[in-house]
């Protein structure tokens, strides 16, 4: 039997939708175990990404935690798939754009309602804010688009499978959407 | 002035006054656009709909329809060209059509779609602009406006009124309201006016009509945006009945004979698409 | 209209749009759409001395940037910006046309050439005592005309009326046809043939039909109308007249770059002249029923006005937004009538063909390109100046001329012209070849390729109108673009994208502003492409901003600059 091909997932600035939606595949999800293995990924709770053919990443890029996953998925993946709206452009993590990040943080850990102990968190340990969200392909190579906010099961079904042949994934007109 | 133009190895017949865009929707033979609108005058700006006439490059809204064009829109390079032009589009405001409710209906997502754009290519603009929802009835979202003019041609030659104008140069324009504050709310606009209406985007909206029409049931949820703009044009006409390809038409003698480079490229084009399932 | 506000109130106030808004029966989007469009007009206040610093790239090679920071921190004023006691504001501008006396600038709109440090601090001082322009030293805004070599056109002699009293003699259609056979073609770009201009616009039948003079002069490095209406506005007046002999018109303009406000009050005076003695007004030249004039009008800061259909718009009062062609404006121009807009030499060159009829001037220059063409050199030469030369003269013979030597080098047409290297010094000026409005800029062996051609693809985002996507957005996308590769972030994939852009730009676009945009850098790419190769990064990719950057402002309120809180620009 030939190897299995290798896929690692990860959400950075998601909502873990179009992981869900990846799951609404339901059991056609089977027929893939049988040719793939997953890496790290939420489904398998592996730390770090390991050599893999292909990453698929959900979420825009709004921290500097954010910004390691996507180098380490990029150092590891020979294919790089933007998944949603996210990834894509931001999507609604990036309304915060429309606002300064100092007001941002002074909302939510200062002057917002509900707030006790008003400080801004240091905490050596937690990555930092991006001033704006950005979407993956300003911050590396990504090959491949997966438009939708979630991608339907469908169209991972559609683009796995394109991948898994070695063929370039095309969507038919009823598949492309943005919302 | 009428006769016969060939686009894209189609024989399109137009009338006189006619530009090729209209002509060509008329004939269900769909041209992408967005800064045009049946019935309004050529503008010329989103540059969609960019052709080739006779080797040329022009605008199919703008260029009048003349006996014996040759007019190439499909092609490879030109395609490309417009899913690049709709890039250009959405980065340089912000569209986040998840939480647009335009989305579903709004033309210039359709026309991404038609095209199959699957991301917006190009680095972000992240314009800072602003929203007008001081009217009680439409709302401004200056971050969805890609200027195509139609407010403003809307509000001046369909309403009689001029509330819209474009101002500024280059990356700087914006949308502005004719009124003391530069508020909608101040501004002479109704919500039964056309130029409430007609924007092909999110940017202009009327309040409370967000997600009337259920997902699945919006206008482009099943029916892609060619044939959603010649749909009415194309009952109006025999088209529907099929379309004749140019050689077909020459035959027929409907084109000229004379022009070599017509039939050359007649030869080498695919069977003309059929219009009822566009794609 | 709104130049005479703004002179008064320094911007157009609020309550003056209302006024305009009301008395000329126009919404007060068209007047706020005016004023923005335009450089020199403000919505905003500007300083008693509102001061414009030229930012070609030749006033940048004479250390500009330097100078305009002394003077910057001189007047106590950020560049960009209005000093608090609203005495002084401080911009940087496009060319202003004075490239062979650079650095050069503007207060008030009057052109201040030779700026050095001595100069700038008489200046700063002359404007904390708030001294009157008239007070100031005039040779602060001593404009020469440094003509280093005249030719065919520039050495004739030439007496007031002599053009037109041979039109007359000749014939109309005769002239004409002397036009014609003179193979003139229009020197403002484009190089159209200047007789089916005027024919096709004699035979419209709408009227009235007018004839405008494009002195917009807007390419960065060309300085040649300044000089010929400056020196010669007689001969371009009277070239304005035969033509509206031949077309049929009664009214001319000249469209005036705001740059060349110092010329404004010498025209009025040579036109005043002109009518008094009977080569402007009514029955010309003792001809019954030939009347014609010509009215002045500033423009106000836009490259695009100088895009014939542009200008009309702008004429009319409205932003210079190229109009939708076909019509073409020789069909429906100003005020939707049939209108000929020619550049300055062109009306120049007319004069003395009809002088010396056709022949004489084919007989100079290439078979496509016949007569001379002047040349507005500078840059890095012992001889910066005017220069008129046949068409067909090589670039190397020019150079020698002006004192070149050591030349990596020239940009001919300006930005939207061609780069040569100095391996192809054998070209010739002329359309078949490296076609000229005027523009010639010379580099030597130390100047940077890509400062200059980020300067001027800097100058086409500046100036793109923003009427079509392509050029609005697709301009700014080659600046960015442009910088990621010169920064050093560029890897293979952005210099694909790079040239698919410039491709993208150059044939979609609405104008001609669009359309060369990209030449700059396409130019250099097909001249130097190792340069760019030379910049590339080996990563796969690298982000196109300043990555650790973004972090700033969450270190700054998290109060932190451990190593965690910083990002590489590239992967290590
Ligand atoms: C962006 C742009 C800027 C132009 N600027 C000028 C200018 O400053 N002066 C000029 O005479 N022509 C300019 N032109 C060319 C004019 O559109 C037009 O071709 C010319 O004035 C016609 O006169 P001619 O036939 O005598 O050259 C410009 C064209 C473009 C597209
Ligand atoms: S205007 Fe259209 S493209 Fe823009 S966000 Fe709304 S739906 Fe999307
Ligand atoms: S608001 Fe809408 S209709 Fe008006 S210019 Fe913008 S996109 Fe066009
Ligand atoms: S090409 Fe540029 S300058 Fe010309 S119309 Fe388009 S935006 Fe305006
Ligand atoms: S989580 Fe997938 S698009 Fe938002
Ligand atoms: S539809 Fe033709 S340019 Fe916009």
């Amino acid at each position: 039997m030939a190897a299995k091909i290798k896929i690692a997932t990860t959400s950075l600035a998601g909502c873990f939708g179009c992981h869900m939606s990846f799951l609404d595949i339901d059991e056609r999800l089977l027929s893939l175990a049988e040719v793939v293995e997953f890496d790290r990924s939420p489904l398998t709770d592996i730390e770090h990404c390991g050599p893999c053919d292909i990453g698929l990443i959900e979420g825009g890029v709004c921290n500097s935690e954010n910004v390691h996953v996507l180098r380490e998925f990029r150092n590891n993946c020979k294919i790089l798939v933007a998944v949603g709206a996210c990834a894509i452009n931001g999507g609604l993590p990036a309304l915060r754009n429309f606002f300064k990040l100092e007001d941002c943080l002074l909302e939510a850990y200062q002057d917002g309602i509900g707030v006790d102990n008003p400080q801004i968190p240091n905490d050596p340990e937690l990555p930092l804010l991006l001033d704006k969200v950005r979407p993956i392909h300003e911050i590396v190579k990504i090959d491949y688009f997966m438009p939708g906010c979630p991608p339907s099961a469908d169209v991972f079904w559609n683009y796995l499978n394109a991948l898994i042949e070695g063929r370039d994934p095309t969507l038919p007109y009823e598949l492309v959407h943005y919302d | 002035m009428s006769g016969t133009l060939c686009i894209d190895g189609i024989a399109v017949p137009f009338s006189d006054g006619q530009t090729i865009i209209e002509a060509a929707r008329s004939a269900g033979v769909y041209i992408p656009y967005l800064c045009h609108r049946p019935g309004y005058a050529p503008y010329g700006s989103c540059k969609l709909c960019t052709v080739k006439v006779n080797g040329r490059t022009n605008t199919a809204c703008t260029l009048p329809a003349a006996d014996g064009q040759t007019v190439i829109s499909n092609s490879p390079d030109l395609q490309h060209d417009r899913q690049r032009i709709t890039q250009m589009l959405f980065v340089e405001g912000n569209h986040f059509c998840p939480s647009c409710e335009k989305s579903g209906n709004c033309q210039l997502q359709a026309v991404a779609y038609h095209q199959n754009m699957l991301d917006n290519h190009y680095p972000h603009f992240y314009a800072q602009r602003e929203l007008d929802a001081s009217h009680p009835d439409i709302l401004i979202d200056h971050d969805r406006c890609i200027f195509c003019n139609l407010c403003v041609r809307a509000s001046k030659e369909k309403d009689g009124k001029e509330v819209f104008g474009i101002a500024g140069r280059g990356i700087h324009k914006r949308l502005i309201v004719n009124s003391p504050s530069g508020k909608l709310k101040d501004s002479d606009i109704s919500v039964d006016d056309e130029a409430a209406h007609v924007c092909p985007t999110g940017a202009i909206l009327v309040k409370r009509s967000a997600y009337l029409a259920p997902i699945g049931e919006r206008i482009y949820d099943h029916h892609p945006i060619s044939e959603v703009a010649c749909e009415k044009a194309v009952l109006d006409t025999q088209a529907a009945k099929g379309h004749a390809s140019c050689d077909q038409a020459q035959l027929a003698g409907q084109v000229p004979q004379n022009s070599g480079s017509d039939s050359h490229y007649a030869a080498s084009m695919p069977p003309a698409p059929d219009i009822k399932h566009g794609r | 209209m709104l130049r005479a506000v703004q002179a008064q109130y320094l911007h157009i106030p609020q309550a003056a749009i209302e006024q305009l808004a009301a008395a000329l029966h126009i919404p007060r989007t068209q007047i706020i759409a005016v004023a923005e469009f335009y450089s020199f007009l403000h919505l905003t206040p500007q300083g008693r001395y509102d001061i414009h610093i030229s930012d070609s790239i030749t006033d940048r090679m004479l250390g500009k940037e330097k100078l305009l920071n002394y003077l910057s921190e001189k007047l106590n004023v950020k560049v960009g910006q209005v000093r608090a006691d609203g005495l002084v504001s401080l911009n940087n501008t496009s060319c202003t046309g004075m490239c062979d006396q650079g650095p050069a600038g503007l207060v008030n709109g009057y052109a201040l050439t030779h700026l050095d440090y001595a100069r700038i601090d008489v200046i700063a001082k002359l404007i904390e005592q708030q001294a009157p322009l008239t007070d100031w030293p005039a040779e602060f805004f001593a404009v020469d005309e440094p003509i280093r070599k005249p030719g065919l056109l520039l050495n004739q002699p030439f007496n007031n009326g002599a053009a037109i009293a041979a039109t007359f003699a000749r014939g109309l259609a005769e002239t004409l046809a002397e036009v014609d056979c003179s193979n003139l073609r229009g020197r403002g770009g484009a190089g159209f043939k200047t007789a089916l201009k005027w024919r096709t616009c004699s035979v419209q039948a709408a009227t009235p039909h007018y004839v405008i003079c494009n002195a917009d002069e807007g390419e960065p490095g060309t300085f040649k109308d300044r000089m010929l209406l400056d020196l010669y506005a007689d001969q371009v007046f009277e070239g304005m007249t035969l033509c509206a002999a031949i077309i049929g018109s009664d009214q001319g303009l000249l469209y005036l770059r705001a740059e060349y406000l110092f010329l404004y009050e010498q025209l009025q005076r040579v036109l005043q002249r002109r009518r008094d003695s009977g080569l402007l007004g009514r029955n010309i030249h003792g001809r019954p029923g030939f009347d014609f004039d010509i009215e002045i009008r500033m423009g106000a800061g836009a490259y695009i006005c100088g895009e014939a259909s542009a200008q009309i718009e702008s004429l009319e009062g409205k932003p210079g937004i190229p109009r939708v062609k076909p019509p073409n404006s020789v069909i429906c121009g100003y005020q939707r009538k049939p209108t000929v807009v020619d550049n300055v030499e062109t009306f120049f060159a007319a004069t003395h063909i009809a002088i010396q009829g056709g022949q004489w001037f084919a007989e100079v220059g290439t078979a496509q390109s016949t007569g001379s063409k002047l040349l507005s050199i500078s840059g890095d030469c012992a001889r910066p100046g005017i220069y008129e030369y046949p068409f067909g003269t090589p670039i190397e013979d020019i150079l020698r001329d002006c004192g070149a030597d050591d030349v990596m080098g020239v940009q001919v047409g300006g930005p939207s012209g061609t780069f040569i290297s100095n391996r192809e010094l054998q070209r010739r000026v002329a359309f078949e070849d490296l076609s000229t409005a005027g523009s010639f800029m010379v580099f030597n062996s130390s100047r940077n390729i890509f400062d200059i051609v980020q300067n001027f693809t800097d100058f086409f985002a500046h100036e793109s109108c923003g009427f079509c996507t392509p050029c609005r957005v697709g301009t700014t996308l080659l600046k960015n673009q442009l910088r990621k590769i010169v920064e050093g972030n560029g890897a293979a994939v952005d210099l694909e994208e790079l040239s698919e852009l410039c491709l993208i730009v150059k044939n979609n676009s609405h104008c001609g502003l669009g359309d060369s945009a990209a030449n700059p850098i396409l130019s250099t790419l097909a001249s130097h492409p190792e340069l760019y190769l030379n910049q590339l990064k080996q990563s796969s990719f690298t982000p196109g901003f300043d990555l650790d950057a973004t972090l700033a402002v969450a270190r700054r309120m998290a109060e932190r600059d451990d190593d965690a809180a910083h990002l590489s620009q590239v992967e290590n």
